[in-house]
């Protein structure tokens, strides 16, 4: 048995996305900035992938410009606004502490430049509110940036709240809905965002390609510079069957999202329920502000990465917030952002659905965590210490 | 997984030697759950030969099968023979570690120092205290 649960790293592609990709490779294979007809043609479908995007955002063809993904379309949207920022003297941005870090890493290098970042804790419920982000805006704020759902835990933040009070300021606000996109419902204009990023790879399009939303009138700057692709905003020819791709794949997804998050959650639910039998075991992040597809628990007692290689033997693809993952010391930024002591963040699991996931595997992935969390807390001393008093549970029986 | 040799798995999957000796002659534990693994060795000691070995883990892949290699490694063995024991010896008997898990490997040195210490000091027996490493010598770097 083969079970594909780690749907937030990446996803499969679905069939309508292959498929339209497939003709920009082989027969209209030309350059959109070329004047014949087979570049003129992928010009064209250009055109019409800019506008089926915009559709699903709810913002003009214009106000979308392609990236290779998300990590990029982030770092544009935060050094443009800093840009913006610094031009008019304001030098101070407000994020929150468990940001992706394609975030947190462009807000270390702006202050190595002179920016104050702001990060906004978060609350033991994985959420940061519409207030924490009133309260920390001051005169000299040029940015907010908030992501949409946070890609290891999976809460959904207040985003309208979040855009209103920007709107209300005065101030830009970006948001990373890398997960949210192609499952949430996104209306940039009624959710007052300035500035959003998206990756095709998220929802089942290729991987390598992604978009940047601007609101008309937010100047951006460019990372790569050269002709005068994206408007002259982001130089490069255009990956044409890429951006075919995502413009199926998120079509394809925005159709179907309340069928989508209904069949999932539910079965999301399904898979809490299985795992919070397991004793002294937590689940991360709020159960309802919550990614139909995201399940995210930490076991006490046991570390992240030998329950991965374990479940992998029993065909069960998952990751894990475990320092031991990550080649790094500490676990999850995100695990300690919701208050997990170290001890017990690097014994986390997350699993993440797709539309394809079935009860028979969620079933299935239930018994094999049981199992293996059973059999590593067999050998663990500090699971011994536990149950032996010499050490104190954090979790609840 | 490509992450690890195929003995890493086999030890990480089939772990020799795991459990707790109820009447230990000597115990050592070391790690930090903080930096997510530690580890807890228990001996016994007939003769000056180890005659019985067992470790309990938590921690990594390649943590667990550190500690299966090196109580593999020091069965049956003399105690002076079990201090020389170094974590490099375990690596190469793992067919390698990756860089940075290299430290799962000083782990169990450390671990088996540890309880080889317990010993002396249980039964009284003089030891050169340079033997044996501090948290000093750990070079995990974790802050605790």
């Amino acid at each position: 048995m083969q079970i594909y649960m780690d749907n937030a790293a990446t996803t499969k592609m679905s069939r309508a996305a292959i498929e339209a990709m497939l003709p920009y490779m082989e027969e209209i294979y030309g350059n959109p900035s070329s004047l014949h007809s087979v570049g003129q043609r992928a010009g064209e479908a250009l055109i019409a992938a800019r506008e089926r995007i915009a559709g699903c955002l709810s913002c003009d063809p214009e106000e979308i410009i392609f990236t290779s993904g998300g990590s990029e379309a982030d770092n544009q949207a935060i050094i443009s606004a800093a840009r913006i920022g610094e031009k008019q003297r304001k030098r101070h941005i407000v994020s929150t502490a468990f940001e992706h870090h394609a975030v947190l890493h462009t807000l270390d290098r702006l202050k190595e430049q002179g920016f104050e970042i702001t990060l906004l804790p978060v609350h033991e419920d994985g959420l940061v509110t519409a207030q924490q982000v009133s309260e920390a805006i001051r005169p000299d704020t040029c940015l907010v940036t908030v992501m949409y759902a946070n890609n290891e835990i999976g809460t959904i933040q207040p985003i309208a709240q979040i855009g209103a009070v920007c709107r209300d300021k005065g101030v830009l606000f970006h948001t990373d809905a890398v997960q949210a996109a192609g499952h949430l419902h996104i209306d940039v204009r009624a959710q007052n965002i300035d500035l959003l990023s998206l990756s095709a790879h998220k929802f089942h399009g290729p991987k390598g390609i992604g978009a940047l939303y601007a609101k008309r009138g937010v100047r951006l700057t460019n990372l790569i510079e050269g002709g005068m692709q994206e408007r002259g905003r982001r130089a490069g020819t255009e990956n044409i069957p890429a951006i075919m791709g995502m413009a199926a794949a998120l079509t394809e997804a925005c159709g179907h999202i309340d069928d989508s998050a209904a069949k999932i959650s539910a079965l999301r639910d399904r898979l809490i329920a299985g795992l919070s039998e397991i004793p002294h075991s937590v689940l991360n992040g709020d159960g309802e502000c919550r990614l139909p597809g995201n399940v995210n628990f930490c076991f006490e007692g046991i570390e992240g990465e030998s329950l991965l290689l374990l479940l992998d033997d029993k065909g069960v693809y998952a990751s894990s917030g475990s320092a031991c993952t990550s080649g790094s010391l500490d676990p999850s930024h995100v695990l300690l952002a919701i208050g997990r002591p170290h001890e017990i963040a690097h014994g986390s699991l997350r699993l993440t659905l797709s539309e394809e996931t079935t009860a028979e595997e969620i079933d299935y992935a239930i018994r094999a965590v049981k199992e293996t969390v059973e059999y590593l807390r067999g050998i663990s001393p500090v699971w011994r210490d536990l149950l032996n008093g010499t050490r104190q549970f954090v979790t609840a029986e | 997984m490509a992450l690890y040799s195929d003995k890493v798995m086999d030890h990480f999957r089939n772990p020799r030697n795991v459990g707790v000796i109820e009447d230990a002659d000597g115990i050592g534990e070391v790690g930090n759950a903080k930096c997510g693994d530690i580890m807890k060795i228990y001996l016994k000691i007939d003769n000056d030969i180890i005659t019985d070995v067992k470790f309990e883990t938590f921690g990594c892949g390649s943590a667990i099968a550190s500690s299966s290699m090196a109580t593999e490694l020091i069965k049956g063995k003399p105690v002076a023979e079990a201090l020389q024991l170094t974590n490099k010896a375990v690596a190469e008997a793992l067919d390698g570690l990756p860089a940075h898990k290299l430290h799962c490997s000083v782990l169990a040195e450390e671990a088996i120092k540890s309880a080889l210490k317990d010993y002396y000091d249980k039964n009284n027996i003089e030891y050169d205290h340079t033997l044996f490493p501090d948290c000093v010598s750990c070079g995990h770097g974790c802050d605790v």
